[in-house]
């Protein structure tokens, strides 16, 4: 068999069709909002908004009779915006920090969705789904509408660009420039909770950080300037998504774990190597 | 050095730079850390503004450029209300929160300045990318515009900020003790940069508590204790009277030959 049949073999079936499609969309926008996640320090808020998601999810599960499908999207990004507009409010109060008032919402909305979820009869099929993706499931109905909400957050993403950069880097001086801070800031918030609930189908909950933080990370550390650490990352996010679903093909196993694997690789490699030639160099 | 590289001429000119009227402002905990401050600038004076730790100096610039709401009382920047004449104040705070490994350089940083000019959905001109090169090579610092800007020492860090609030067009540039954490040579640079600045008219207003250089290389110095101590030249106001009202019961304050020497006590009398 040779290179070329290798990589059209899989792409004869329309839901693998989809899939790629899918991983790769889903590769290049978690790698270019997670850059402003990287940047400012928001893992943290980033795990969280994608666990918070799944009494959303679990809600428009249950409704939608067990089937993984496009109203899923609704009840995510329902339960992620809540999500953060609780979190806003609670850390309007000077005693509540901003990482304990993420904690508590994320592991109060997470156990809801457990109960929630376990309420099913397929209970640990379900939340296997729900956790770890189901990129076979993707139709072309879902493609449509990941494809729009990329689309959307890209735009929002371009059009805000020195304006979320000057929020993320100095929030005083956005203030001294009168830019509407704190509209800006749940616009970018609003931008990572779409961007999560996207990619939701594909890697699933638990792995959806990796697709946020690994391209940015390994991009940062080639380029020192924000916008070219967009552009790597998105290189980065889209060549792993396509890397990792041919490994996961062949080999049989998870493409939300092969994608996260290929990330993290690329960041070790990346990393190991610039390490190495510093110290030839010195 | 042509005068139009630093600050663009300004209609009210015949106005004051700056007027402040009884002003006073606070934070949620500390709802007057500032309270009735009167006193007027001149175009192109500079003046220090003295005080001891939570005198109020910080609180005074932060409420000149609306970083905090002022409960009473009026600021004006050449006649206009300072709530509508943002772009005509820059300021310099101390940034101690800044990450500097953000990915950034120094023109980027510069750039960032330019925001209102450049207007919303829109990318910086050619025009906004000349302005920001004209700058950095008037202020010396041309050679680092590819940089990033963490790479840089404190002193080039502070000459990047005191740039970008030029690039705002400003008129009055506010600098919160530029000279804290920079070593003798960085002081220099400083220093020199503002001769730059005052020859070409820009109003300077520079938070220290290094009383010797304030008095040397100042116009007029503001003493701050909350409330306005005293207001006027270096030998007005370099008095032991008023400096002990100053730093009250934190220092001894002894003058010798015209220079005044401040004994602190344990908790010494440090910026803020």
């Amino acid at each position: 068999m040779d290179a070329l049949q290798l990589l059209m073999d899989p792409l004869t079936y329309p839901f693998i069709q989809r899939a790629f499609v899918a991983l790769m969309l889903v590769g290049g926008l978690s790698a270019v909002v997670g850059c402003f996640v990287v940047v400012r320090g928001m893992a943290f808020f980033g795990d969280a908004l994608s666990h918070t998601i799944l009494p959303g999810v679990a809600l428009s599960y249950t409704l939608g009779g067990g089937n993984v499908g496009s109203h899923l999207f609704i009840g995510g990004l329902g339960a992620a915006l809540i999500s953060a507009g609780v979190i806003a409010w609670m850390t309007r109060d000077e005693r509540v920090k901003e990482d304990t008032a993420i904690a508590l919402v994320f592991v109060t909305m997470f156990a809801l969705g457990i109960v929630m979820i376990s309420t099913q009869q397929n209970y640990s099929t379900d939340l296997t789904h729900i956790l770890f993706g189901s990129i076979n499931g993707v139709s072309v109905n879902d493609l449509y509408l990941m494809g729009g909400l990329s689309l959307l957050v890209l735009v929002v993403m371009f059009l805000f660009y020195k304006e979320f950069v000057i929020i993320s880097f100095d929030v005083s001086l956005a203030h001294t420039l009168k830019l509407p801070v704190e509209a800006l800031r749940v616009v970018l918030l609003m931008g990572i909770a779409i961007t999560i609930v996207v990619s939701l189908q594909t890697v699933g909950i638990a792995l959806m950080l990796a697709l946020l933080i690994a391209p940015a990370a390994t991009a940062r550390l080639l380029v020192h300037r924000l916008h070219q650490m967009i552009g790597v990352a998105a290189v980065f996010g889209v060549v792993s998504g396509i890397i990792g679903f041919y490994v996961s093909y062949y080999f049989d196993v998870p493409s939300g774990a092969t994608i996260v694997l290929t990330m993290s690789s690329l960041f070790a490699t990346v990393f190991l190597i610039q390490k190495g030639l510093r110290r030839l160099s010195s | 050095m042509r005068d139009s590289s630093i600050i663009t001429p300004i209609q009210h000119a015949n106005s004051p730079a700056l007027d402040v009227q009884g002003v006073s402002a606070g934070y949620a905990g500390n709802a007057s850390a500032i309270e009735s401050i009167t006193f007027s600038v001149q175009k192109g004076e500079r003046v220090a503004i003295i005080g001891a730790n939570g005198a109020g100096k910080s609180t005074l610039f932060k409420a000149m450029v609306g970083l905090i709401p002022f409960t009473q009382g009026h600021i004006s920047i050449f006649g206009e209300d300072c709530r509508t004449s943002h772009n005509l104040v820059g300021y310099v705070p101390q940034y101690e929160a800044i990450d500097w490994g953000f990915p950034l350089t120094v023109f980027d940083v510069v750039m960032m300045g330019r925001t209102r000019q450049i207007g919303w959905f829109r990318a910086p001109s050619k025009h906004d990318r000349e302005r920001v090169m004209e700058l950095l090579q008037t202020l010396g610092l041309s050679w680092l515009a590819n940089r990033q800007i963490g790479e840089l020492s404190g002193g080039q860090k502070r000459r990047v900020f005191i740039a970008r609030a030029l690039a705002q067009e400003t008129q009055v540039l506010l600098m919160d003790e530029p000279f804290n954490g920079v070593d003798s040579v960085a002081e220099q640079e400083i220093m020199a940069m503002l001769d730059i600045l005052t020859t070409n008219g820009m109003t300077i207003l520079l938070a220290t508590h290094d009383l010797g250089k304030a008095s040397r290389l100042f116009d007029r110095m503001l003493i701050l204790n909350r409330r306005v101590v005293a207001f006027g030249t270096p030998q007005e106001v370099m008095q032991p009277s008023i400096l002990r009202q100053a730093y009250a019961g934190t220092v001894e304050v002894f003058m010798e030959d015209g220079q005044a020497y401040l004994l602190a006590d344990e908790h010494g009398c440090g910026g803020g």
